[in-house]
C-alpha cells in the first residue's frame, strides 16, 4: 500500500527506501508479517503441543490414550483424573503446599529487611554482600545433601515437612533477595525521608512506607520460590518419604507403582503442575527478573 | 542534605547532631546492619556448613554399609573419582549434556527471541504459549516426555510416524535408541523458554532509534544484527548461557525419570545420589560432590562477572 501512495519529487529516492526496508524485514510489510506471524504460531504450537497432547490424553480413556495410531477424537473421559484422585495424592498435594507457602512466606520475612540493608541506606560493601547471596545459589544442591541428610537423620528431621521447608527457604533466599533489592532501590527517597521525619522506625518503615510500594515486587518474588519449591524433587526425594513426601516424589512413586497408565500419568502430571502454571501466567512479566536473579529486568 | 541522610541510621536517631560522634556513627552502623544479619547468617549456615562437612568427609573412608572401616582416607576418593570409569562417564555425560542442552536452547531461543521481538498477530498467545513448558513441573514434563512422547508402544511420537506412513511405518524405541538425546531433547524443550525470555529482555532494551537510523542509512539486517544487536545481547547470551548452564549441570530430574541413570545417562548428579542413597559410600560421593562444585565454580565465577557487569552498568 506504502509504496504506491509515494509520489513526487523525492519519490525514486523514497521508494527506493521503502523497497529496501520492505526487503530486509521491516515489521510494517504486509506480506512478510503475514509470514512472520505464519512462521511465530507455527513455533508457538510446536513448543505447546506436548502440553496439549498432554490435556487431550489425559481426558481420553486408558485404552483410548494408549491407542496406536492415536484417537484424536475419542470420547473425553475422567477415568485418568479417577485414577489419580483415587491414588490418595492428597497429603503429598498438601505437604507440597505447605512446603512451598511456608518457606516463601519466610523467605520473604528474611529478604525484605535485608534488601532494606542492601538498597535503601545500604551497608558497606553491600555488592560483595549481593554476591555472596548469589554464588550460594550456583552451589550444587546435590554437593550439600549428604550431611544434611546425616544432620537429619541424627535429630529425627527425617521425613518432616519442617526440614524441607528449612531447605527450601535457603534455595530461596538469594533469589528474594536479588529481586528485592532492585525492587527497593526503585522507592523514591523523598517517601523514606517523609517516614524518617515523622519518627517512624525500621518496621514501620518497612510495613506502612516500603511495602505497599513494592507490592508487586513482593509478589512477583513470592511466586518465583513459590514456583522452586514446588518444583524441587531431589531434596524431597532424598529427605522424605511416606509422611512429608511432595507432589513431584508422589509423581515418581505413583508411575512406578501403578504401571503405564497413560490418561493416569497425564492427569497426574497436570494436576501437579497446575498451581506453577498459574502462578507462571499471573508472573508472565515478572519471570524474567526472577529467573536472571534480578539482573535483567 | 544527602550526607546527612546517609549518615542517619536506620532507625531515626532524632535530630542528629551536625557533627556526629564516632560512637554514633557506629550505632547507626549496627542500626543498618541488622536487618541483613538474619538472613546472611541463615545462608551462610544452610550453605556453607553443609558444603564444608561434604569437604571433610570426602577425604574419609565410609560407607555406611561398613561402619567399622571408618577413618581418614586421604585423596583415595578422589583417585577413585578419577579412575573409576563411571565416574568418568558420569564427568562425560555431565559435560555433554550441558553443552548440548545449553547450546541448542541458546540457539533456538535466540532465533524465537527475535521472531517474538518483531510485532505480529496474537504475540502475546504465542509468548504464553512458549513460556508453557518452562511452567511444566519437571518431573512431569520428563514423565510427559518418557510416556506419552516417546513410549514406543504408544507415544505421540511413532503414533504419527503411524498416521502418516500407515501400519508398516518404523516404530523405534526413542529412548532406548538414543538414550542421551532423549534427556537432552526434553531438557532442551524446557529450557529454551528460558533463554527465550532473557534474550527477548535483552532485544527489547536495545535503544530502537538507533536500529532505525542505522536502517534509514541503509545498513542490511544482517549488518545490523551482525554489529549492533548481537553486541548488546552479548551480555544476555553470556548470562542466559551461564544460568542456564549452571541449572542444567544440576539436573537430577529428568536423568532420574526418564532412564534412571542407565544407558550410559548418569551425570554427576544422579552418580552423587545413587553412590549416597544407593550404594551407601558416603566419602566416594562427597568427593565426587567437590568435583561438582569445582566444575560448577568455573562456569558460576564467569556467571557472576556477567551478572556484575549488567548490575553494575543498571544501578548506575
Amino acid at each position: 500500500m506504502s509504496e504506491q501512495t509515494v509520489t513526487g519529487p523525492a519519490a525514486d529516492d523514497e521508494a527506493a527506501t521503502k523497497a529496501h526496508l520492505a526487503k530486509v524485514g521491516k515489521p510494517e510489510g504486509p506480506r512478510n508479517n503475514r509470514l512472520l506471524t505464519l512462521l511465530a504460531w507455527v513455533v508457538g504450537l510446536l513448543f505447546v503441543a506436548p502440553v496439549l497432547w498432554m490435556v487431550l490424553t489425559s481426558f481420553h480413556s486408558e485404552t483410548d490414550a494408549a491407542s496406536n495410531p492415536p484417537h484424536w477424537f475419542a470420547p473425553l473421559s475422567l477415568e485418568g483424573y479417577k485414577s489419580f484422585f483415587g491414588a490418595g495424592p492428597w497429603p503429598p498435594l498438601l505437604n507440597s503446599l505447605t512446603a512451598s507457602v511456608v518457606s516463601t512466606v519466610l523467605v520473604l520475612l528474611l529478604a525484605f529487611p535485608a534488601a532494606y540493608a542492601l538498597s535503601i541506606r545500604p551497608v558497606k560493601k553491600w555488592t560483595d554482600v549481593m554476591f555472596f547471596f548469589l554464588s550460594t545459589k550456583m552451589l550444587p544442591i546435590v554437593a550439600g545433601l549428604l550431611p544434611i541428610y546425616l544432620f537429619a537423620q541424627q535429630f529425627r528431621l527425617l521425613d518432616t515437612i519442617w526440614l524441607l521447608i528449612i531447605l527450601y527457604t535457603s534455595m530461596n533466599l538469594p533469589i528474594a533477595i536479588w529481586m528485592l533489592q532492585s525492587f527497593l532501590a526503585e522507592v523514591p527517597a523523598e517517601m523514606l525521608e517523609a517516614a524518617q521525619v515523622d519518627g517512624a522506625g525500621l518496621i514501620r518503615t518497612l510495613r506502612s512506607i516500603i511495602a505497599p510500594v513494592v507490592m508487586p515486587g513482593l509478589a512477583s518474588a513470592a511466586l518465583i520460590c513459590f514456583i522452586f519449591s514446588w518444583n524441587e524433587l531431589l531434596l524431597a526425594r532424598v529427605l522424605t518419604g511416606t509422611v512429608a513426601g511432595t507432589a513431584p516424589v508422589f509423581l515418581t512413586g505413583f508411575v512406578t507403582s501403578q504401571g503405564l497408565f497413560l490418561a493416569q500419568v497425564c492427569a497426574a502430571s497436570l494436576v501437579v503442575s497446575l498451581p506453577v502454571l498459574a502462578a507462571g501466567f499471573a508472573a508472565q512479566d515478572k519471570l524474567v527478573q526472577g529467573l536472571s536473579m534480578g539482573a535483567v529486568k | 542534605m544527602t550526607t546527612d541522610t546517609a549518615a542517619t541510621s536506620a532507625k531515626p536517631s532524632r535530630e542528629a547532631p551536625p557533627a556526629e560522634s564516632k560512637a554514633l556513627r557506629k550505632a547507626g552502623d549496627w542500626a543498618r546492619r541488622a536487618p541483613l544479619l538474619p538472613a546472611l547468617i541463615f545462608v551462610i549456615v544452610m550453605t556453607q556448613l553443609p558444603f564444608a562437612a561434604t569437604l571433610v568427609i570426602s577425604f574419609m573412608n565410609w560407607n555406611a554399609y561398613y561402619p567399622d572401616e571408618r577413618g581418614f582416607a586421604g585423596f583415595d576418593n578422589f583417585a577413585r573419582v578419577f579412575t573409576d570409569t563411571n565416574t568418568r562417564q558420569a564427568v562425560v555425560v555431565t559435560i555433554v549434556l550441558t553443552v548440548a542442552v545449553v547450546l541448542i536452547s541458546l540457539v533456538l531461543g535466540l532465533l524465537i527471541a527475535m521472531l517474538l521481538d518483531r510485532k505480529f498477530l496474537g504475540r502475546g498467545i504465542v509468548r504464553t504459549m512458549m513460556i508453557t513448558p518452562f511452567l511444566i513441573v519437571p518431573v512431569a514434563a520428563a514423565l510427559l516426555w518418557k510416556h506419552a512422547l516417546y513410549n514406543p508402544e504408544y507415544g505421540l511420537f511413532n503414533g504419527l510416524l503411524t498416521t502418516v506412513f500407515g501400519d508398516n511405518a518404523p516404530q523405534p524405541d526413542w529412548i532406548t535408541n538414543n538414550p542421551l538425546w532423549a534427556i537432552i531433547v526434553a531438557l532442551v524443550w524446557q529450557w529454551t523458554p528460558f533463554m527465550m525470555l532473557i534474550l527477548l529482555a535483552g532485544l527489547q532494551s536495545r535503544p530502537l532509534d538507533v536500529v532505525e537510523a542505522a536502517r534509514i542509512d541503509g545498513a542490511s539486517s544482517w549488518q545490523i544484527f551482525r554489529h549492533m544487536t548481537l553486541p548488546h545481547l552479548r551480555q544476555y547470551i553470556e548470562l542466559s548461557g551461564l544460568l542456564g548452564a549452571i541449572y542444567v549441570v544440576q539436573n537430577f530430574d529428568h536423568v532420574f525419570t526418564i532412564t534412571s541413570g542407565g544407558l550410559g545417562t548418569a551425570n554427576l548428579p544422579y552418580f552423587i545420589y545413587q553412590t549416597f542413597y544407593t550404594a551407601q559410600d558416603y566419602g566416594r560421593a562427597s568427593a565426587a560432590g567437590v568435583v561438582v562444585v569445582l566444575g560448577t565454580l568455573i562456569i558460576a565465577m564467569a556467571a557472576l562477572r556477567t551478572v556484575f557487569t549488567i548490575f553494575k552498568e543498571e544501578s548506575r
